[in-house]
């Protein structure tokens, strides 16, 4: 069972760490190519935002293994003054324009789970999931059972 | 060493050693802009095989270099996307234009010769 | 409020009386062992099933089956059963037989007991009505777990063949120097393509390839997510340096691509295989077209 890994954000030399540590937590996970890959670009976009808008902040890398599948939470969160306006953030348009220059819906796309809470006296926090069935057969039932 | 920068005839070869902070991405692009200036070079190739993660920021960065370089009358071509890379810029929908990109540095420097030399032919 | 406690007195009542009944109808079926298993045996033979294996096997699995059975009913958990249904379904799923013969045994031996348990209790049918109460569904539930552990099983083995297929059957090939086909052969889905893109990108970087030929002939019908994921591979093929051509659209691809309103973009696209075989020779050189490499041109 993997552990939780923290890695602090205080300046853009933390980003190299960040995009590090969670590529290398990813293939522990056993996570398949090119997942590593789009995780630590998420990641990677998550984080600047801390660097770039707040100064500081924190990137959480929560492991979790189920039965049935696996995956990797990462939080990124800051307390600084917030996004005014998270629906505009966190969409763009179909040529990638928009976001806000934050690169969150860039990372939207890389993930599977992804959500925002931000406020003024809240500061940011970014939440975003990645996840697998250890079992393809488990998968092929998932799809299945939806329809 | 982050990034080591070679000459090659009018080239001028750039080869990212390891993953870069911002920093050194915004120098890597001032040495380039003034590299391609003091030695009049017509083309610049930019390696990135070693960069496991190509994010937004980089590839902005990656668009103001060539930008920048054919201001200043050089091509760019970018070589050595890994291919997971390939597949996060393609999935995150990068804007990529407008860059131009081989495999490898043969495969650059080929391409190179073929740009400039029709540059020289078409007189600019 | 006050019923609760006459109630819940009631139904320990019953509980202890259900747990009663099936001791004593688990020591009834431990009595009767083998002749209840031989006329199980009889029975199976008689309707045909388990064709396939011998008089023997077929009486050696039943013990076994039998003893889990009678286990099973009298502790009321069903993994050492789940374990040997599964174990069995391992061994006989490769022989051929089929899941109606699995289903058909169990619920005889199902039968095979009740059958027996009126026999001897006939003269009490206030007591075996409580005795088939407390049978049914424990017999029930046996016999659910072993029929979906042999389907289950049987599901693994299928998904297990089809993977060795898939591996077999999504060559990237080398046509000449620098140029590339993919030909893709039956069922198109999200993992399989995942799958062939990570093969042609690792592919174009080994063989230098600048051109790719993508022929999806063999392919009968595409959705949104694998139809963005072919678009998604060809741009990252892009990004690698390698130009696209897909091939081999049946007319119902096509339609679905623009039905889906999938953008298609700077892939090239051509009817034949042929035509695009040509086609990419020309790209990569072969045919007096533009030299050497491709331009490389993102946006070409």
């Amino acid at each position: 069972m993997e552990d939780e890994v923290r890695v602090p954000i205080n300046g853009d030399a933390d980003l190299v760490a960040a995009r590090a540590e969670g590529r290398a937590l990813a293939e522990r996970l056993g996570f398949p190519r090119p997942d590593p890959v789009l995780i630590a670009t998420a990641i990677s976009e998550v984080a600047r935002n801390i660097v770039v808008h707040v100064g500081r902040g924190e990137i959480t890398l929560r492991p979790f293994e189920e039965p049935d599948r696996y995956g990797l939470v990462v939080i990124a969160s800051d307390a600084g003054p917030g996004i005014r306006d998270i629906e505009a953030a966190v969409h763009d348009d179909y040529s990638g324009s928009g976001g806000l220059g934050l690169g969150l819906p860039g990372a939207r796309r890389l993930m599977d789970d992804f959500r925002v809470v931000s406020g003024p006296d809240t500061g940011t926090t970014v939440t975003m999931t990645k996840w697998r069935f250890r079992d393809e057969l488990a998968r092929v039932r998932e799809e299945r059972r939806r329809g | 060493m982050s990034v080591a920068i070679l000459r090659q005839g009018d080239y001028l070869i750039a080869s990212i050693q390891s993953d870069l902070s911002d920093t050194e991405v915004v120098e890597l692009r001032g040495e380039l802009a003034e590299l391609v200036g003091t030695y009049r070079a017509r083309g610049i190739v930019v390696d990135v095989a070693a960069l496991d993660v190509i994010d937004s920021f980089v590839a902005r960065s990656l668009r103001a270099i060539v930008l920048t370089a054919s201001l200043r009358g050089a091509e760019t071509v970018i070589v050595g996307i890994q291919p997971d890379v390939a597949i996060a810029m393609v999935q995150f929908r990068l804007n990529l234009e407008p860059l131009r990109v081989a495999l490898d540095l043969d495969a650059a420097i080929s391409l190179l010769d073929r740009l400039t030399r029709g540059d020289a032919e078409d007189g600019g | 409020m006050d019923e609760q406690p006459d109630r819940s007195a009631a139904d320990a009542e019953v509980d202890q009386d259900a747990a009663s009944l099936l001791q004593e109808l688990v020591a009834y079926l431990r009595d009767n062992r083998t002749e209840l298993r031989e006329e199980w045996a009889r029975r199976i033979s008689e309707a045909e099933l388990l064709g396939v294996m011998s008089d023997e096997e077929i009486f050696s699995e039943a013990t076994e089956v039998y003893d889990n059975y009678v286990d099973a009913l009298e502790t009321g958990s069903i993994e050492t059963l789940q374990t040997y249904a599964r174990e069995l379904s391992e061994r006989i799923i490769p022989r051929g037989v089929e899941t109606h013969e699995v289903l058909g045994i169990v619920l005889l031996l199902r039968d095979v007991l009740a059958r027996s348990l009126f026999a001897q209790y006939q003269d009490d049918l206030e007591l075996l009505n409580r005795i088939l109460d407390a049978y049914e569904p424990a017999a029930n539930r046996i016999a659910v777990t072993v029929g979906v552990s042999f389907v289950e099983e049987r599901e693994r083995v299928i998904h297990d063949q089809q993977e060795a297929m898939r591996e077999l059957s999504t060559p990237v090939l080398q046509l000449r120097e620098r140029l590339l086909i993919l030909p893709i052969i039956g069922v198109l889905d999200s993992a399989r393509a995942r799958q062939l893109t990570e093969q042609l990108l690792a592919a174009i970087r080994d063989n230098r390839a600048t051109v790719v030929v993508i022929d999806i002939t063999g392919v009968a019908t595409i959705d949104r997510t694998v139809a963005n994921h072919l678009v998604q591979t060809v741009e990252a093929s892009r990004l690698m340096g390698a130009s696209t051509i897909l091939t081999g659209l049946s007319s119902e691809i096509a339609q679905t691509l623009v039905d889906l309103d999938v953008d298609l973009g700077m892939m090239k696209t051509v009817g034949d295989l042929q035509g695009g075989l040509e086609e990419a020779e020309r790209l990569a050189g072969y045919r007096g077209g533009p030299a050497g490499d491709a331009t490389g041109d993102v946006e070409t």
